[in-house]
């Protein structure tokens, strides 16, 4: 793995070029280009229905593309099953409604993907699960289960359970937006720490704060494409596109 | 002398305690007259008819024969046999039932839910027709349609000349086993242990290797194989009693009543359209979120299924599953409108016939299937606690 | 290191580059995406083909329609002449045939207040529900049975066929809402001995089959009746019927009750209401407008177990087709009288269970908003 890892490490970390996708008719996604350099951290933003999460659901294969080229860390994603579970291991998500499984413990929901495609003996997967939970610090929770614990710890056990495959890349799709207001600064914590480790993110979120000190670049979105990309500072003082503007003065405006 | 403490009380006939109490009260009033009056009408309509209560009847003699008993009955055998020979013949259909009930319901509940339009369609339009049809035109059709149509046994259906059909029911060849084939079964149970075993040790490995085993298809082979190679090696020891046509019937094998088939055949397609409705909406409980969470951990489909789906499933699936399993038990006793002698047909019918005493015997068949239902819920209630979702 | 980029044209709407369009591409999406999913698709197929061609055969293309005896049948097919002959009997029993009139209207009757009530559109819901419940079965009950007014009495021995199924189906529903009402409110009583009275009656009707009901009904009610009591072989039917459907009926009232929050009987304790206002102003109307799906799917299953009456010899829809069949000039058609008994009670439960279902859809709808 880290052969390969050094071997790609001059290219890029994801590369998306000329993508399309409709459900049924509706055209959500249209000639989407991006292109994320290691240790990037960017967020997406935009109106409901604008695409955003379409988009970084379809890094993982949640969504499939019907034109274009994704490539994750060197690999181009096919339809084959194969060759998208291999990209999936390389690539963390994080969900709006946390999406733990609730039948498992917190260490159980840490160690699921270790056991099960690194084929991990149980003690180290054990070692490698507290260890990443006491990042996001819940540590003491690991033998409770999911409905035990509150919103901003769930989440923080969903990022922790992420963490758990040594992802090369993290994706947001709205990760605070379900939770309640008191909630939301821990899981921002985390992720903010995250950034600093030097992970590679990609999030989906109106979480303007957060984009202000993390991001390295802002992404608007409307209508299924991608309207404005620019660092913070100007994304957010000279916005160029009249939408942006508009969109900025809604969510800031208050 | 006025406590500061005690609250000040309206009129006693206002007063909740006191409503409570007066309500209970009437309630125990009516119900004790309810009982008196009952038991005392019971009492002079007996005496009138000259019917002794009691349960003395069941030692009497039975006097009339049963055409299907898994244990050693005659016309001489007591009334406390006959309920015994019915209450094994309603379980035999039952445990038969609820197996194949099972089987087509989880077949057909995943066809609802295939990609493929015209399995899942042909799936819906199984459970929209059987379903709506009551259970008993359905063992009446079996029966009186199908099965007594078929040929006299001089012209039975065969296959393979060892299996034949015919109005008198099905004729199976007859295992007999000879010295040594005790073997086989032990080598079987041998298997089972070694299997369990082998889980035992395949989740050991694999919590500290992290390597898992094949276990299912190890498994497998033992369980099949063993008792197949001890089988071979000690030569064989197993003679078939092959039907023969001889005369007016067949001589050999054994015959499986037409009745049991009809019951069958209509509880198990019966139940399965229900079953079918509970998987299917088991499965789909569980939320479109917890398989993407699966997938976004690169996990393979198998295990997504063996480790997310199936789990959440199930906790859904198994309470319903269960109380469909006891529906078809209370309606095997539809048995007794084509003549299958279970508990209902052979003691609830013939035997009450013949003695009148209605009260001891419907009181104990009433009570045997109480008893199940004790039983199977007081299982399910512990199902459910060991499941139960811990929240907080 | 990012340079700020911005997109002034709007890319246009395009359509996909839709490769399963029409009738093929359809095909190819839903019966042949895979290899697996073809072969499933052509086994169904000659499957279907080889059961549906033969029984369309036998029912429909080749089958006998009219005629008042058996030669009528050519015996290729199905003989309808067997239900079409004894329409008549299937449909009324032995009802004599100057006062059919009666049960023709009974049931009109009953068609036009199942109709208002299951129609959203028309008003007074309630006062026709109340009608329905109350006023009807009284008309209903003299109207076929008769002896008063100047009606001839028609015993109910006469009873039969799809007049008598429908009677006992309507009886045991009228009857066992009620009961199962107040069964469950007395399962949710704050007193243990009405508590306990209420789980150990649900309980005991939930845990036996009905056919022991029937039998309990049949060979031990009369016994608990001074013997002067003439007890009539319906009535006592319909009695454990309704006893026994009123338990079913009472765990769904009672799922309903569970899910009306607590703060509703609150809000109506502060209004300084009683019981049994909070109950029937408040709780209730809740509580039974949440459980209609499972109201009326307790119906199906009554109406479909109202054919067990045969076995205890009264001679409903089922029982008068099955002892045509034994009829020595009509031997022989017993897969024609099942068949069509059949379809009778499946188009009748299908209907309901279609009904229920887009109650239920409406329901849900009616919570998102």
């Amino acid at each position: 793995m880290n052969q390969a890892t050094a071997a790609r490490a001059d290219s890029p970390m994801i590369e998306i070029a000329g993508l399309n996708k409709w459900y049924g008719d509706f055209h959500v996604l249209r000639d989407i280009d991006l292109t994320v350099a290691r240790g990037e951290r960017i967020v997406i933003c935009g109106p409901s229905g604008s695409g955003k999460s379409t988009l970084i659901r379809c890094i993982n294969h949640l969504e499939e593309h019907q034109e274009g080229r994704i490539v994750v860390n060197g690999m181009t994603m096919t339809r084959d099953v194969k060759r998208i579970e291999q990209i999936r291991r390389n690539v963390g998500m994080v969900f709006q409604h946390f999406n733990l499984f609730p039948h498992l413990s917190v260490l159980d929901n840490c160690c699921i993907s270790q056991t099960w495609v690194q084929k991990k003996p149980r003690a180290e997967a054990e070692r490698t699960a507290r260890e990443i939970l006491e990042r996001v610090q819940i540590a003491d929770q690991a033998l409770k289960y999911p409905g035990q614990l509150s919103g901003g710890q769930q989440q923080r056990v969903a990022i922790a359970r992420a963490l758990c495959m040594q992802p090369e890349v993290m994706l947001f799709d709205e990760p605070t937006s379900a939770l309640d207001p008191e909630m939301i600064k821990e899981v921002l914590d985390v992720m903010v720490e995250l950034a600093r480790d030097g992970m590679t993110m990609l999030c989906v979120t109106h979480e303007m704060g957060f984009a202000k000190t993390v991001a390295d670049r802002v992404i608007f979105m409307d209508q299924g494409q991608i309207i404005e990309q620019a660092p913070p500072e100007t994304f957010f003082n000279h916005p160029e596109s009249e939408r942006t503007q508009l969109f900025l003065s809604q969510i800031l405006g208050h | 002398m006025l406590r500061s403490s005690s609250r000040e009380r309206g009129p006693l006939w206002r007063d909740p305690t006191f409503r409570a109490l007066l309500v209970q009260g009437i309630l125990l009033l009516a119900l004790g007259a309810f009982i008196a009056m009952v038991v005392s009408n019971t009492m002079a309509n007996l005496e009138a008819r000259g019917i002794s209560t009691g349960f003395g009847f069941l030692q009497d003699r039975a006097g009339f024969s049963i055409p299907q008993t898994l244990i050693d009955y005659s016309g001489d055998s007591t009334y406390a046999r006959t309920f015994v020979v019915g209450l094994l013949n309603t379980l035999l259909v039952s445990a038969m039932g609820i197996v194949a009930a099972t089987l087509i319901g989880f077949a057909v509940g995943i066809a609802r839910l295939s990609p493929n339009w015209l399995l899942a369609r042909l799936a819906t339009a199984y459970v929209e027709i059987f379903r709506n049809i009551p259970l008993l035109v359905q063992i009446l059709f079996w029966y009186f349609a199908v099965l007594q149509a078929l040929p006299s046994p001089q012209n039975s259906h065969s296959l393979f000349e060892v299996i034949f059909l015919n109005v008198r029911g099905l004729v199976l060849p007859d295992p007999q086993p000879l010295a040594g084939f005790a073997a086989t079964p032990w080598a079987l149970l041998v298997a089972v242990i070694a299997t369990w075993w082998l889980a035992r040790h395949a989740k050991q490995r694999q919590a500290k290797t992290g390597r898992p085993l094949p276990v299912f298809k190890l498994g497998a082979l033992l369980l099949i194989g063993l008792p197949s190679v001890v089988f071979v090696v000690t030569g064989m020891p197993l003679e078939w009693s092959l039907p023969a046509f001889k005369g007016f019937n067949f001589q050999g094998g054994v015959t499986v009543l037409p009745e049991l088939i009809a019951l069958w055949l209509a509880l198990s397609i019966y139940t399965a359209s229900f079953i079918a409705e509970i998987v299917r909406s088991g499965i789909q409980s569980v939320p479109q979120g917890q398989v993407e969470a699966a997938q976004a951990l690169s996990l393979p489909g198998g295990i997504i299924l063996r480790k997310v789906v199936i789990p959440q499933a199930m906790r859904v699936i198994v309470p319903q599953l269960t109380s469909q399993h006891l529906n078809l038990i209370k309606n095997s006793s539809l048995a007794t409108a084509i003549g299958y002698p279970d508990l209902v047909a052979v003691f609830s019918g013939t035997a009450l016939n013949v003695t009148g005493q209605a009260i001891e015997i419907v009181a104990m068949t009433m009570a045997v299937y109480l008893l199940i239902n004790l039983i199977v819920s007081a299982l399910m209630n512990l199902y459910n606690a060991r499941t139960l979702l811990k929240e907080r | 290191m990012v340079d700020t980029t911005t997109v002034t044209e709007m890319v246009a709407e395009r359509r996909p580059p839709d490769l399963r369009r029409g009738l093929l591409g359809w095909l190819q999406a839903n019966l042949f995406n895979t290899l697996l999913n073809g072969a499933v698709t052509l086994v169904t197929v000659a499957l279907l083909a080889m059961v549906l061609w033969p029984v369309l055969q036998w029912a429909v293309f080749q089958a006998d329609w009219l005629g008042n005896s058996r030669e009528a049948c050519s015996g290729e097919g199905a003989c309808w002449v067997f239900i079409s002959a004894r329409f008549e009997s299937i449909v009324y029993g032995f009802y004599p045939g100057a006062e059919r009139w009666r049960v023709d209207l009974v049931f009109a009757a009953l068609a036009i207040l199942i109709a208002w009530l299951a129609i959203p559109r028309l008003p007074a819901k309630r006062w026709v529900g109340l009608f329905a419940m109350v006023a009807f079965p009284v008309i209903a009950f003299f109207l076929l049975v008769g002896g008063v007014f100047g009606l001839e009495q028609v015993p109910t021995g006469n009873w039969g066929g799809v007049m008598l199924t429908l009677t006992i189906a309507t009886v045991g529903i009228v009857g066992s809402l009620p009961i199962g009402i107040v069964l469950a409110l007395g399962r949710r009583s704050q007193m243990p001995l009405v508590r306990g009275f209420c789980v150990v009656f649900i309980e005991f009707w939930r845990g036996v089959p009905l056919i022991t009901v029937l039998f309990m009904a049949s060979v031990m009610l009369p016994l608990f009746v001074p013997s002067q009591v003439e007890f009539d072989k319906l009535l006592r039917a319909l009695v454990g019927i309704m006893f026994f459907w009123s338990a079913y009926m009472a765990e769904v009232v009672r799922g309903g009750l569970q899910a009306i929050p607590s703060g509703q009987e609150e809000a109506a304790k502060a209004m300084g209401m009683g019981y049994w206002q909070r109950m029937g102003l408040i709780v209730l109307p809740q509580a039974l407008k949440l459980v209609i799906p499972g109201i009326v799917n307790t119906f199906i299953a009554l109406f479909k177990d109202t054919s067990l009456v045969l076995i205890i010899g009264l001679f409903d829809l089922l029982a008068i087709i099955r002892s045509g069949l034994t009829d020595s000039d009509w031997l022989g058609f017993a897969t024609e009288g099942y068949v069509f008994a059949a379809l009778v009670f499946w188009v009748f439960c299908f209907s309901m269970s279609r009904y229920s279902q887009h109650i239920e859809r409406r329901l849900h709808t009616g919570h998102r908003n």
